[in-house]
């Protein structure tokens, strides 16, 4: 296992507030990491320093990927994206009034290089590149079985379906990294599970590194193979499911001072 | 692919259709010069419209300052055909039009663009205003008074043919890998920069695109009138492109052409209400707002392919 | 020296009508967010009731002055309920063309009413010019900047001091909130309506009075203006809008002093734009990010 992203001493203060202090952490090729932490910690916050929607104060955050090193601190979110770090979001964010098929083409959109006159003069090859798109985009719905609803709005889907579509127009971007954000928040116990199987399918198809911030623990327990804790912007302990659960330091943050 | 051909061939027989159908009419005396004009104002509004429905309905961006671009072609328009007489000069004219707007619309959008909404609304008209007081001050555009007897090289043929072009160049972008980008920054900016789209530059690409039509839409108006003053492209010009847009639909091509037209009739009957007219039209956009803020057509569009579709569809059925 | 003062003065007195205006659109701007466009032609509504009342009824500078304010409020509140208030809840956009389409509509339909002929405002006031050392000022210069001070910080009481001000500051803050608490949200957003066009109605008295001439499209370049004023102190901000006002109204005259007034107007406009991209919340404004 190596090294795929280095994070060191990265800060973010708030004007005097500080949102995530000194965190240092790794995350090692094809491996599922979850950062957990009570409300507030600071976990959003660090997801977006790690994916450039927030620039951090200092610190560095290093990809080691197969493409070679690249630091990402004053990398723009597009730039960080293209390397390969995709991400969902807490409170989807779906391209809500375009398809299902668009959401997923959209995030295709820097692999494929068609240019503006080939478009306007529609050559030959801007069909090809439409086609070989589509078809890969169809693939990808079909593994979450989203195929049969490509052309419905994405403001229509069910909620927990929206969910599974962030995540495949996340995985459509070839991502190396990918980050999800409270994936289980306002899913009921068996859309919960449904999740689960997914996450660890996602994580195994598509060899891919997993970074991911939940607050259900039954969840958490049963997918991650390491779990970063964080509590007031900085981290609180490392470790194995086991370890983690076992951790003072971690109950008392979760459960309070007399626990 | 083969799909693709018949609908790509049905718009251009639908094209050259409008153009035989044009032709005839004013052969026989049906269209007399009165109602070419008419014909003329709505080609180049639609020019005009087309390009802000990019900029406003697909990429969210709200410009109030297209005006402002259509200024920039028309004088250059004015200013070389005066010196070069030909035909040749008129599209020369225009190209050097274009050029001229896109590097204005580069210097205008890549500070403004960054705004949101309302303020970028107000950031684009304060800089169509620029413009046209910059034009309005100098002597190679005659100021104030405006320039007359530009010679004439636009007849209502060239503004439909250009009307299709700027047309079919911006429903193709729509429908390609950039229109796709454009679409997802309207909808949501943080989750289009998580997907590896560079906002910026795909606002910046919209913005462009639809000034460098509306300085094509200048040019012609400035050879077919043949009379421009910077007056003509004050905030009230931008306004009236703008009703065009949200009356027909924003996000909606097929309804900029249903309202321009629309709109460009109505003007035409109206014209002998003088102000009066422009009351109506007020309050026209006013109750389109409350009763109907989606325009005539919302987003429909009028596909070909769509329809295809659906006829093979039935016929499986039936089979 | 003297013509900086000169222009000091001059600069002050078009600042107190750009910042009478500004403050309309401030306090509509925090309370729905809405850029008020149609708050230029109530100003210019204001200018025709003065011109109409002083010319048929014989209105003194100060009735005509508190009348036009009593009109301005009307339209507001009329306005407000008929086109924006059936849009609170809609797209920022969608309002903002109403906007557009509700200033569309006075200026022409004023213009059709009355025509769109320039007509000069009676003089209710006969003008003095005083010499101060070397500086002239002339009484309705005087009349202007104090009218405008009184009004504004009468405002500001209202808005700190009374009930209908807090309930004011509440709904801007959050709508929702204050409705919780048992605030009457149409209520206050009209009053806002009322108060900000009343001060558009003054200023409308008070510039034909300035420059002796009014016609329907008045409205137009000064609102525009003024709305720059609010921006660039800080939009939501009372203060914030008299500073600006003033800032811009001396811009302005600056650039005429020095030969440049054919291009003052777009000296406004680059100031706008500058002033959105370095100090996007202005100078007593605060600065609002999209949470992730």
């Amino acid at each position: 296992m190596s090294e795929l992203l280095k994070v060191d001493n990265l800060i973010k203060n708030f004007g005097g507030l500080t949102a995530v202090s000194d965190v240092t952490m790794h995350l090692n090729s094809n491996e599922l990491v979850a950062l957990i932490g009570p409300n507030g910690a600071g976990k959003t916050t660090l997801f977006n320093l790690l994916t450039g929607v927030i620039t951090p104060s200092s610190g560095s955050v290093v990809l080691a990927g197969k493409e070679g090193t690249f630091p990402l601190n004053n990398k723009k979110a597009y730039q960080i994206a293209k390397l390969g770090l995709s991400r969902t979001f807490q409170n989807i964010r779906l391209f809500k009034e375009m398809t299902v098929l668009d959401n997923v083409l959209i995030a295709m959109t820097s692999r494929y290089k068609e240019g503006f006159v080939s478009s306007i003069l529609r050559f030959p090859s801007y069909y090809r590149t439409e086609r070989e798109m589509k078809e890969e985009a169809i693939k990808l719905l079909k593994i979450f079985s989203l195929d049969q609803q490509t052309e419905t709005l994405a403001k229509n889907l069910p909620y927990g379906i929206q969910r599974r579509l962030e995540i495949v127009r996340a995985l459509s971007t070839k991502p190396q990294i990918l980050f999800l954000d409270e994936p289980a928040a306002g899913m009921n116990p068996e859309e919960t599970a449904d999740l689960t199987r997914l996450i660890i399918e996602v994580q195994k198809e598509f060899h891919i590194t997993v970074l991911l911030i939940e607050h259900d623990m039954s969840l958490v327990m049963q997918v991650a193979q390491r779990i970063y804790v964080l509590d007031h912007g900085s981290l609180l302990a490392e470790g194995s499911p086991k370890e983690i659960q076992q951790n003072p330091a971690v109950i008392k943050a979760y459960l309070g001072e007399e626990a | 692919m083969k799909a693709n051909l018949k609908t790509n061939a049905i718009w251009l027989g639908l094209m050259i259709a409008g153009y035989y159908l044009m032709n005839t009419l004013i052969l026989v005396g049906v269209i007399n010069s009165f109602i070419e004009n008419m014909l003329v104002t709505i080609g180049i509004n639609i020019i005009l419209a087309v390009g802000l429905n990019l900029i406003i309905g697909f990429a969210g961006q709200f410009s109030l300052g297209h005006a402002g671009f259509m200024a920039i072609g028309a004088y250059a328009s004015a200013i070389i055909t005066n010196s070069i007489n030909s035909p040749i000069g008129f599209y020369i004219s225009m190209g050097v039009g274009v050029v001229l707007a896109i590097v204005i619309a580069l210097v205008v959008g890549i500070p403004t663009l960054r705004l949101r909404g309302d303020y970028l609304a107000i950031a684009t008209m304060g800089a169509a205003e620029i413009i046209r007081i910059i034009i309005n001050n100098l002597k190679i555009t005659n100021g104030a008074a405006g320039m007359f007897n530009i010679p004439q090289f636009a007849d209502w043929a060239t503004v439909y043919i250009m009307m299709c072009l700027t047309t079919i160049v911006i429903v193709n972008f729509i429908h390609s890998r950039g229109g796709r980008a454009v679409m997802s920054v309207r909808e949501d900016e943080i989750a289009a920069e998580a997907m590896g789209i560079n906002v910026f530059k795909w606002k910046l690409a919209a913005f462009v695109l639809g000034a460098s039509t509306a300085a094509i839409s200048g040019s012609l108006h400035a050879s077919f009138l043949q009379t421009i003053a910077p007056n003509d492209f004050n905030i009230m010009s931008s306004i009236s492109i703008l009703i065009i847009v949200v009356l027909g639909g924003v996000g909606s091509i097929t309804g900029t052409f249903v309202a321009a037209t629309v709109l460009g009739v109505i003007d035409t009957i109206l014209q002998n209400f003088g102000t009066l007219r422009m009351v109506i039209y007020a309050v026209a956009l006013i109750l389109i707002m409350i009763f109907k803020p989606s325009g005539i057509l919302g987003t429909w569009e009028l596909s070909f392919s769509r329809i295809l579709k659906r006829i093979k569809v039935k016929r499986g059925v039936s089979e | 020296m003297q013509t900086f003062f000169q222009q000091i003065i001059n600069g002050l007195s078009l600042g107190s009508i750009y910042a009478l205006l500004a403050l309309g659109y401030t306090m509509v701007y925090g309370i729905i967010k809405l850029i008020n466009f149609a708050h230029g032609d109530i100003y210019m509504l204001g200018a025709f009731w003065g011109y109409y009342s002083i010319n048929a009824w014989h209105f003194n500078f100060i009735e005509a002055l508190l009348s036009s304010m009593v009109v301005g409020a009307i339209s507001g509140v009329i306005i407000e309920y008929f086109a924006y208030r059936p849009l609170r809840h809609s797209p920022r956009i969608t309002a903002l063309i109403t906007a557009i389409g509700v200033s569309f509509f006075l200026e022409n339909g004023m213009a059709y009413l009355f025509t769109s002929d320039t007509r000069s405002f009676p003089q209710v006031i006969q003008q003095h010019n005083y010499n101060i050392g070397g500086v002239l000022i002339s009484n309705i210069q005087i009349l202007i900047l104090v009218t405008a001070c009184i009004l504004m910080v009468l405002l500001q009481l209202i808005i700190k001091r009374t009930k209908m001000g807090k309930a004011m500051r509440a709904v801007s803050v959050d709508a929702d909130a204050a409705e919780l608490v048992g605030i009457n949200i149409n209520r206050t957003i009209s009053f806002t309506f009322a108060l900000g066009s009343s001060m558009a109605g003054a200023a409308g008295v008070l510039i034909g009075l300035y420059y002796n001439s009014i016609d329907p499209l008045m409205g137009m370049t000064p609102g525009i203006k003024a709305f720059v004023a609010a921006v660039l102190g800080g939009i939501g901000s009372v203060p914030g809008a008299s500073l600006g006002g003033f800032l811009i109204g001396m811009l302005e005259t600056l650039f005429q002093s020095i030969g440049l007034s054919a291009y003052k107007d777009a000296v406004v406009y680059v100031v706008l734009i500058i002033i959105l991209l370095i100090l996007p919340a202005g100078i007593f404004g605060k600065n609002v990010k999209e949470k992730v």
